[in-house]
């Protein structure tokens, strides 16, 4: 209770160092994501350096890649494809996954029993598996990689949504609301979705750096984004040469992998608590 | 009366720290003292801080607390001054602790009997086998059943009376001095109480031994304590013997919680209605023949635990029914059958002669508006996620399809109906007090402005001075409004404080319907009698002047005694 910083208290919410270290590695992730390629010192498809595997200079300041690229500017790149498509399935994935999970425990009976055994059945495919079946079928271009990524981790969010709202239906309240009469989009929207928003939020973070894991292990199998373009996973493939050389070009993506996904785990396990003692 | 006591609390001081880094004293400044083979009892609303008083006594504070300042002397010496492992070895063997809820405390997956020696191990005072005939021993002094073979059935197989001796058992083994009490038979039914009472009284005076006893019923403490302090605001109001604290009160809260337990004289709300019905109109809600239960239904359209056979019952318009029974006897299942929440596999429910259909769900808007539903625990009925103003404002959207300005004032009146202050209405249920919480419940279904209200035990939850105020407030809403209330409680003196007719419920069924005048002597059925009897009283001879057949009542009826 000690080490624990007072963080925004205007807003009535409790944050500790952790979490506030957290949130600002994830901050300045996803601002590079966005501004990233206008602040890389070199054009990162330019070969800048004769040298591949080069050391960390003055010039290229991660180093070259092993075309003797500014790996630098090829990472601040790549955080725009890991991040967007990371952020565009994961999305996806709880939406789809929150909508029918609510509907499943405000319906129940067989409607419940089929899309929970649907879904169980789509969970119970290797997640790489059928990641390698479908890129291998469709070929590989953002949407595919978004909506399989999406498709994969979709059961997952249904499954803990669902259970989340189970508890909430057997509430007092949404009995009230039933005896009131109300339709059942009602009582999902306005009854369960409140209440059940947080869990689902933590669980929206999870499943983010779950994702952002795959995408990086199948651009790793050169079955992600396609050159010339690169993620962070196809940056650590393209790379992987240098690691007898100890070049940073190898090192430096997956610490940017790392570190994204840390930090959404620690901002996740250290959520601002709101607090409650107002007086 | 210069007794030398066994244990002494000495301006005692509790403070806590809040989320916001807010000091909070919870305590303040308390002395008490408990001499040998004495009995106190620690009295007052929730939040009075006597079940954080009683905890001090071993030394210990709940998570977040912290003791401040003052001194606990047990034979003289100070509990918290002690390392926590002197302490440790007091716990059981000097001082000993019954919880409120025995459910809670017992591990359900071990077997009652290891649970209950356990404590006996843990200081290593005898080899097991001597504790096991002792806690034999025990078992048999509380009128346990089956003392000997009791301790082999896990806890889900015993009921919730037998749970909470079992409970006295476990402190007892380590022969304590002193034994806490805590709440120990709030969450029982009536009939159960009695024995569990008498059980705990019986012990405590053979082996002559102090006792602490919280609780916040005056009738149930009544029984058992040789003084009573009674706590308010982390403060001693007053302190004496038993008799002088009932019939010598000094202090104005003393009086106030007296006062809100002596039954409420009943004046029947429309006596000039029951005579001008004489173009007789069909009951504002009945219901013929309801056959109800949970679990699948079988091929004769029968549930698979039934719950309720055959109940038939009306409500007059501007007249009250209520409902009586022990828990499991199904008198919210009947109430979750009037109000469509659970569809009957027999019987009908009219409304004004008219039959509704089973489920909420089919029945048109008009019929859902004038009967409306008030559940027993606020906390759960209030969706914690949205604040009292959209609480409220929701079925006036959705009966009488109000919005804006003339919607908000109608938000006002009725926090003015039920005596909340407006400005309540920003904020959210876990931001109210547990009367507060009950008052906007019953704000929402008065939105509706229905003909009926069922109240589903919405007093039960609540501390007496607040659920005096409660029916005060209900009485008052129906005088002005004309409502008529089908309330359901396990509470006698509430129900006669403001039924008209009584219907008592047992297994289901229908055991007798009573006339309010008739309550409680004119009881005919020996059930009824039974639970009207089992009713404790503020008098400190009740208990002892019970005949004994009353207390061994539920050997014969087991499910009586399963606790909600």
């Amino acid at each position: 209770m000690t080490n624990q910083i007072r963080g925004t208290s205007r807003f009535g919410l409790r944050m500790n160092a952790v979490g506030i270290a957290a949130l600002l590695i994830m901050l300045f992730w996803a601002i590079m994501a966005l501004i990233g390629p206008m602040l890389a010192p070199h054009p990162p498809g330019d070969i800048i350096d004769f040298d591949y595997f080069g050391p960390i200079s003055a010039e290229l300041w991660l180093g070259s890649d092993y075309l003797g690229r500014d790996i630098f500017s090829r990472i601040l790149l790549g955080a725009r494809y890991t991040v967007g498509i990371s952020l565009g399935a994961v999305c996806i994935a709880c939406f789809s996954g929150v909508v029918l999970g609510m509907t499943a425990a405000a319906i129940g009976g067989w409607f419940d029993s089929a899309l929970s055994r649907f879904l169980d059945a789509l969970n119970s495919i290797p997640s790489k598996l059928f990641g390698l079946v479908v890129v291998a079928a469709v070929g590989s271009s953002i949407p595919v990689l978004v909506i399989l990524l999406a498709v994969i981790y979709t059961p997952g969010a249904y499954r803990f949504a669902r259970a989340l709202s189970v508890n909430a239906n057997a509430m007092d309240y949404i009995a009230v609301a039933r005896a009131r009469g109300e339709r059942t989009l009602y009582i999902i929207v306005q009854e369960i979705l409140p209440n059940i928003t947080g869990p689902v939020l933590a669980d929206l973070g999870l499943r983010f750096v779950f994702i952002v894991l795959l995408l990086s292990g199948l651009s790793f199998l050169g079955l992600g984004v396609q050159p010339p373009e690169a993620d962070w996973g196809s940056l650590v493939r393209e790379n992987l040469g240098g690691l007898p050389f100890a070049a940073p070009a190898v090192i430096a993506p997956c610490f940017a992998i790392a570190s994204l996904t840390i930090s959404v785990n620690l901002l996740i396990d250290n959520l601002p608590v709101r607090i409650r003692d107002r007086s | 009366m210069m007794r030398q006591p066994l244990i002494e609390i000495r301006d005692l001081e509790v403070e806590a720290r809040t989320d916001a880094g807010r000091t909070i004293r919870i305590i303040k400044g308390i002395s008490l003292s408990v001499a040998p083979g004495e009995i106190l009892a620690l009295i007052g609303e929730s939040g009075s801080g006597k079940t954080t008083t009683a905890l001090t006594l071993m030394g210990y504070t709940r998570p977040g607390c912290a003791i401040t300042g003052g001194a606990v002397l047990l034979d003289g010496r100070d509990i918290l001054t002690m390392s926590e492992q002197e302490r440790r070895r007091l716990r059981g063997t000097e001082i000993a602790y019954v919880p409120q809820s025995a459910a809670a405390a017992f591990n359900p997956a071990r077997r009652l009997i290891d649970q209950v020696v356990e404590v006996a191990d843990i200081h290593k005072l005898m080899p097991r086998d001597e504790a096991r005939s002792r806690a034999m021993a025990l078992f048999r002094t509380l009128a346990l059943p089956d003392p000997d073979r009791i301790g082999e059935r896990y806890p889900h197989q015993v009921s919730g009376g037998q749970l909470q001796r079992l409970a006295a058992a476990m402190a007892l083994i380590g022969g304590p001095r002193l034994m806490i009490f805590d709440e120990p038979t709030t969450a029982l039914d009536v009939t159960t109480q009695i024995e569990v009472l008498r059980a705990f009284k019986d012990v405590l005076r053979q082996d002559a031994m102090a006792g602490v006893y919280v609780s916040h019923d005056l009738a149930v403490v009544a029984q058992i304590a040789d003084r009573i302090a009674v706590l308010k605001d982390g403060a001693v109001q007053e302190e004496g013997l038993t008799e002088d604290i009932l019939y010598r009160p000094s202090h104005a809260y003393t009086r106030e919680l007296l006062a809100a337990f002596e039954p409420v004289a009943y004046a029947a709300t429309t006596p000039a209605a029951a005579a001008k019905t004489t173009p007789r109109r069909p009951p504002v809600l009945e219901v013929k023949g309801i056959l109800a239960g949970y679990g699948p239904r079988d091929r004769a359209g029968l549930p698979g635990k039934t719950v309720l056979l055959d109940v038939s019952c009306q409500v007059e318009r501007g007249r009250n029914l209520g409902i009586i029974g022990e828990s499991g006897s199904g008198k919210s299942t009947l109430a979750r059958v009037m109000a469509g929440l659970l569809s009957p596999a027999r019987g009908q429910v009219l409304l004004d002669g008219r039959e509704l259909e089973p489920l909420a769900a089919n029945r048109r808007k008009e019929e859902l508006r004038r009967m409306q539903i008030v559940f027993q625990l606020a906390d759960t009925a209030l969706n914690p996620a949205r604040s009292v103003d959209d609480i409220l404002s929701r079925p006036l959207t959705f009966y009488h399809g109000m919005s804006g300005a003339a919607r908000e004032t109608r938000v006002r009146d009725l926090l003015d109906m039920v005596k909340l202050p407006v400005a309540l209405r920003h904020r959210m249920p876990g931001e109210l007090s547990g009367g507060q919480k009950q008052r906007v419940n019953l704000a929402r279904a008065l939105a509706a402005e229905p003909d009926v209200i069922l109240c589903d035990e919405i007093t039960s939850a609540l501390d007496t001075v607040v659920a005096a105020a409660i029916l005060e407030l209900l009485k008052e809403l129906q005088r002005e409004l004309r409502l008529s209330y089908v309330f359901i409680s396990h509470d006698l003196s509430t129900v006669q404080a403001i039924c008209d007719d009584v219907m008592v419920m047992r297994h289901g069924e229908r055991v007798e319907l009573l006339a309010n005048a008739a309550l409680p002597h004119g009881a005919r059925h020996p059930y009824s009698r039974l639970l009207f009897a089992s009713v404790p009283r503020l008098d400190p001879g009740w208990l002892d002047s019970l005949p004994i057949e009353i207390t061994q009542a539920d050997r014969d009826n087991p499910i009586s005694e399963t606790s909600s």
